[in-house]
């Protein structure tokens, strides 16, 4: 793992029990270690070992250098919100009960062309709809959180969240 | 055989439509089989004579059952394209590239959907999660219309469009609508204002920039363009065909590359427009795909009929309305008004107003364009009398 230590955010805290329901990410071969990543605190984006160029979602080849040796590095966590959506029902019933909730694409401060989907929250455990979708502005700063999702069959996983820079 | 010597070569000469409801009782190859053979009697030509299937990868009645049902003979070129509502206008280029190339002579294209009757398809969580579900879903991001309002959010930010234009867009759409008995929003008016209190599906998108929930079927008949003039309806000549699949791009979520509003319509167009022997300026009507509002937005952007960051200003002064505007889009209603079928009735729409048989007939429409969706990879017609 290249760049491992560039980033310490360390901490992962549970979502609480009103997010039940939740879809949780289902990983793949090549997305292993983003949610390896998650579990540790640390926001990873693959990179071209020949080029260095960061892509996601990841995949197999670079497209600018067709190598396929790759890595994965952690990056700073911050961001800027690029857009958002605020969904209303008819949603799956978990998300509906928590609608409108805002939903944010995060442009990262490493690679422009990288956006990640999210949730702007007030802390790792925040409620999606706990922010003001009115309150939002693009450009804005934004930087990585991780909160805990519990499956039903017990297991769990950390997913990136975000929150004000500076809060 | 190059783009310039397909042109003109190929007609679409049959085309038929079912009743298109929230609720159809019949299955969806029965509504397919029936369609067919309605398309054919529409060309005078007998289904035996079928010998070219052509439809979208998410069509559930398969080429077997097809010919088994409307009794073809030898089936000689068969082929799906994906990617939903990307895919229409393909079908029938593709259709028409096997007739142009000799591979068949009677070549039939469809979409049979009971998108009214079944389960919403995001509602199925199951298929939610893998690539690339994993990375926006957990979010909420569970709809289309949550991918497209963040996009839409965007293009708002950036170009100043505002909620304005979108009921612009539905509006005018909704009127075509009300001049079509065919249609499911016949006998429904819906003003500015209408549109403006609409309940949101997912800011900034309401209700009414969301497509409609339908069960329908529709299809086409394409021949050869000598084999045409001999058909009882004018031939609607398969002038130029594209489809486009830009660089970096990401079905739905096309948020990983460097300008995510530069999407597929752009390389679509560029194609589309190398095969033309004419422009966007002499594009006389427009079925643009409408599974939501802004799309067309950025279709009309795409395909070149105004500048970039200038689609919303087109909007206005009525000009996508038929009678009023300078180019009159989705005359039948649309996906947004007419009916859901992942925009098969935008092309049957196209070869209406090329016939001159509209419910909203642009007068002499001598040239109409058909476009699949944006925001997918996408296919795009130019049809002309
Ligand atoms: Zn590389």
């Amino acid at each position: 793992m290249a760049n491992a230590a560039a980033f310490s955010g360390g901490s992962v805290t549970n979502l609480g029990p009103s997010v039940e329901g939740f879809l949780t990410p289902a990983s793949d071969e090549e997305s292993q270690p983003f949610w390896d990543g998650t579990e540790l605190g640390q926001l990873r984006v693959q990179a071209c070992a020949a080029c260095g160029r960061l892509r996601l979602p990841p995949r197999p080849m670079c497209p600018h250098c067709r190598s396929t040796q790759r890595e994965w590095r952690a990056v700073s966590g911050r961001g800027t919100v690029w857009s958002y959506a605020v969904p209303h029902p008819p949603l799956l019933p978990a998300y509906a009960e928590l609608a409108p909730y805002n939903v944010i694409v995060v442009e990262l401060a490493e690679a422009a062309d990288i956006r990640m989907v999210g949730n702007l929250v007030t802390g790792p455990e925040g409620p999606i709809n706990e922010i003001d979708p009115a309150t939002i502005v693009i450009g804005e700063p934004v930087e990585v959180v991780f909160g805990r999702l519990h499956r039903a069959d017990g297991s769990s996983v950390a997913l990136p969240r975000w929150v004000r820079a500076g809060s | 055989m190059t783009a310039v010597a397909f042109r003109d070569t190929t007609a679409i000469v049959g085309i038929a439509q079912t009743e298109f409801s929230k609720h159809l009782v019949p299955t969806e190859t029965e509504l397919a089989a029936r369609v067919i053979v309605d398309a054919c009697a529409d060309a005078g030509i007998d289904p035996s004579e079928i010998n070219a299937l052509c439809s979208y990868t998410m069509e559930a009645t398969e080429e077997v059952e097809i010919a088994r049902n409307v009794g073809a003979g030898d089936i000689t070129y068969f082929s799906q394209i994906g990617y939903g509502g990307g895919a229409g206008c393909g079908v029938v280029g593709q259709a028409a590239m096997a007739v142009a190339t000799g591979q068949a002579e009677v070549a039939v294209a469809w979409r049979s959907r009971k998108r009214g009757s079944g389960p919403r398809p995001w509602s199925n969580t199951s298929t939610q999660l893998a690539v690339p579900g994993q990375w926006t879903r957990p979010h909420g991001m569970l709809r289309p219309a949550d991918e497209i309002a963040a996009l839409t959010r965007r293009y708002m930010h950036q170009f100043g469009a505002t909620r304005d234009h979108l009921a612009n867009i539905a509006v005018a759409v909704r009127g075509h609508a009300n001049r079509n008995p065919a249609a499911m929003m016949f006998e429904k008016q819906m003003t500015h204002e209408d549109y403006l209190a609409a309940r949101w599906i997912s800011e900034p998108l309401c209700l009414f920039d969301n497509c409609l929930e339908t069960d329908g079927a529709l299809a086409c008949v394409i021949v050869s363009a000598d084999r045409a003039r001999d058909c009882p309806h004018p031939p609607a000549y398969v002038h130029a065909f594209a489809q486009g699949l830009p660089a970096q791009h990401q079905t739905m979520v096309n948020f990983f590359n460097e300008d995510p509003l530069l999407g597929p319509a752009w390389a679509c167009a560029r194609r589309l427009w190398a095969n033309a022997e004419f422009g966007p300026a002499d594009v006389d009507v427009a079925q643009i795909y409408d599974a939501f509002t802004p799309l067309i937005l950025l279709s009309l952007e795409g395909y070149g009929f105004c500048e970039r960051g200038e689609a919303a200003g087109f909007t206005e002064n009525g000009n996508l309305e038929w009678g009023k505007g300078s180019l009159p889009v989705n005359t039948s209603g649309g996906g947004l008004s007419e009916a859901y079928v992942h925009g098969f009735n935008l092309i049957t729409e196209g070869v209406k107003q090329i016939r001159g048989s509209s419910t909203a007939q642009v007068e002499g429409a001598e040239t109409c364009l058909v476009t699949g969706g944006e925001g997918v990879p996408t296919s795009a017609l130019l049809l002309r009398r």
